[in-house]
């Protein structure tokens, strides 16, 4: 148990170290003087002249050699002092905190909406394998499998919001505007992890133990719940730390594309307006998910199967 | 063509897909001469005639040059990131299984750090360094797609390079590149090949997601993700204009899934 968060500990360490000094070399390498950027950005366009500019590079400490200024901007990340947006103008912790509970909201229900399709979709098509049922599981799965996530809301839009008019096309205002964004985040998530319910549920069905469970003459719902379903939960629990990669990388568009006000949404302006502080806060709280999530993966399957107790213990 | 008969029903299928894409790439280039970005403003939302057979966006621009021109763009940055990642990934793999000690370290931090974020996020990054550059994508997206060989190949190459069979020809004193391609490749193949395929996908799907929140390449590029949020405004004129770079790009990841053959 220990050494399962120490070692997401660590990842986490990394990707704060990375994230940092990506976006440093990326102030860097942005075309035309930082301080006359940065004067700019504060004061207006008209208002730049080389004094402000100079005030802002002595404030910054941008004079100072490149690798001084890599240490200073690594001791602000570690202290957490993430500075201000450079459109804004606001503190980026501020507006960190105000995006985050959005995205939390969005990712948190997408994946019970997502586990609430997959499991019993699963399970129902591994107990049905290769009926009529279970292929046309395995042709919508591939459907959604193949387009970008971005498709697949734009086809929920036009059919929900533009011809049938139920939920509004995108923003937020209250639980309508969040119905559209999480049914696409979960409906992308359970197009693959149905497919290994699926198939852990047949191995599960078909094996020698689940046979013996039925002939020592428990119930076939007795035997499902006792020793079927452990087994199907596992791999799928595996599969889903592999998924989170979607899950995070799904926030991101989805977020764009329904003007949903989360992390997502920061980030990819960030990148579009160029604004570094915001991108590097952003891109922080998009890999702290990361690896959180990755954490509660790795916690649950270890609590959730005693096998990896006995070896550590 | 002992190729084509080892591929599976599916991994045909997959193949006639993306054949049928790369043909009208390509002969849209050498058989016509129309210019994709040209604007005919009176013709705005034209339906599909003979001149245009794919109809005319919001500026009159011909849709079948443009859908042409998108395929052809997402088509070599798929080759080239694919080319890209694998090479670099198999080589670091392999090398990396049979030197092993601190060069091992070093490479399994490298793959580590660039782990330890999601791929769009350092895709998102890196795009924002400079904006609109077909070449910094491609860095981006090869940069999170050489992991996977990595991590595949180095696992795979540390059995075979303790097989009885590659150390009795070590013995032999046969050179470093003979035991590869004699003992390691032929293990790696299949695996490689599927990678290479989803990573195609992959690499698809994440130019045409950077270009759709707008910071991938610029207009008048006729880039597919692009495409899609530049006439998502005219949904009500005309439908049909949209659902054609959107089905283009399910067709073109359909393809590389099937063609990869086994699931992920």
């Amino acid at each position: 148990m220990k050494r399962i968060l120490l070692n997401r500990l660590l990842q986490a360490i990394l990707m704060m170290w990375s994230v940092g000094t990506l976006t440093f070399i990326l102030v860097r390498l942005l075309p035309g003087d930082m301080a006359y950027k940065i004067a700019a950005g504060r004061y207006g366009d008209d208002a730049v002249s080389t004094a402000a500019a100079n005030a802002v590079s002595a404030e910054l400490g941008l004079d100072k050699p490149a690798f001084q200024q890599y240490l200073h901007w690594l001791w602000d990340l570690l202290s957490l002092d993430l500075g201000n947006s450079l459109v804004s103008g606001a503190p980026i912790i501020v507006e960190l905190q105000n995006q985050l509970s959005f995205t939390l909201v969005l990712a948190g229900c997408a994946i019970v909406v997502a586990a609430l399709i997959a499991f019993p979709l699963g399970m129902f098509c591994g107990v049905k394998a290769d009926s009529g049922w279970d292929r046309a599981s395995l042709t919508m799965s591939t459907f959604v499998r193949s387009q970008p996530v971005f498709c697949l809301g734009l086809l929920l839009i036009f059919l929900f919001a533009m011809e049938l008019n139920w939920f509004p096309v995108a923003g937020y205002g209250g639980a309508p505007y969040a119905i559209l964004p999480v049914l696409t985040l979960a409906i992308s998530l359970a197009a693959v992890s149905s497919r290994v319910v699926r198939n852990s549920t047949r191995t599960a069905v078909n094996s020698a133990w689940f046979e013996f469970s039925r002939i020592k003459g428990l119930s076939s719902r007795r035997a499902f719940v006792r020793h079927a379903l452990p087994n199907i939960l596992l791999p799928a629990l595996a599969f889903m730390g592999i998924q989170l990669i979607g899950l995070i990388e799904g926030v991101i568009m989805i977020e764009s594309l329904f003007a949903w006000p989360g992390i997502g949404h920061g980030l990819s302006h960030a990148v579009f307006a160029r604004d570094i502080p915001m991108l590097q806060g952003t891109a922080l709280v998009m890999g702290f998910l990361f690896v959180l999530i990755n954490a509660l993966v790795d916690v649950s399957y270890y609590l959730l199967d005693p096998r990896q107790q006995e070896v550590q213990s | 063509m002992t190729f084509i008969g080892k591929l599976s029903t599916q991994q045909r299928t997959g193949a006639v897909i993306l054949g049928c894409l790369a043909l009208f790439a390509v002969a849209e280039m050498f058989l016509f001469s129309i210019d994709g970005n040209q604007q005919f403003l009176a013709q705005a939302f034209a339906s599909p005639d003979w001149q245009a057979p794919l109809g005319r966006d919001q500026f009159g621009r011909n849709m079948f040059a443009r859908l042409a021109g998108g395929l052809r763009i997402s088509f070599t940055l798929s080759l080239v990131c694919v080319v890209t990642s694998a090479v670099l990934g198999v080589l670091a793999g392999v090398a990396a299984a049979w030197r092993g000690g601190w060069f091992d370290n070093v490479l399994n931090f490298f793959a580590n750090t660039i782990l330890a974020l999601p791929g769009l996020v350092l895709i998102l990054v890196f795009a924002a360094v400079v904006p609109g550059s077909f070449v910094m994508i491609y860095l981006a997206i090869s940069l999170v797609l050489w992991v996977e060989y990595f991590r595949l190949v180095r696992a795979i190459a540390l059995n075979q390079v303790a097989s009885p069979a590659l150390q009795s020809s070590m013995l032999m004193g046969f050179g470093k590149f003979y035991l590869f391609r004699r003992h390691i490749w032929p293990a790696l193949k299949a695996d490689v090949f599927s990678l290479a395929a989803f990573g195609a996908a992959t690499s698809v799907v994440a130019m045409s997601s950077v270009g759709f929140v707008y910071v991938g390449l610029k207009p008048p590029t006729p880039e597919l993700g692009l495409m899609i949020v530049e006439l998502f405004p005219y949904y009500h004129e005309a439908p049909w204009l949209l659902l054609e770079p959107i089905s283009l790009l399910f067709l073109i990841v359909l393809g590389f899934h099937l063609l990869a053959g086994k699931a992920r």
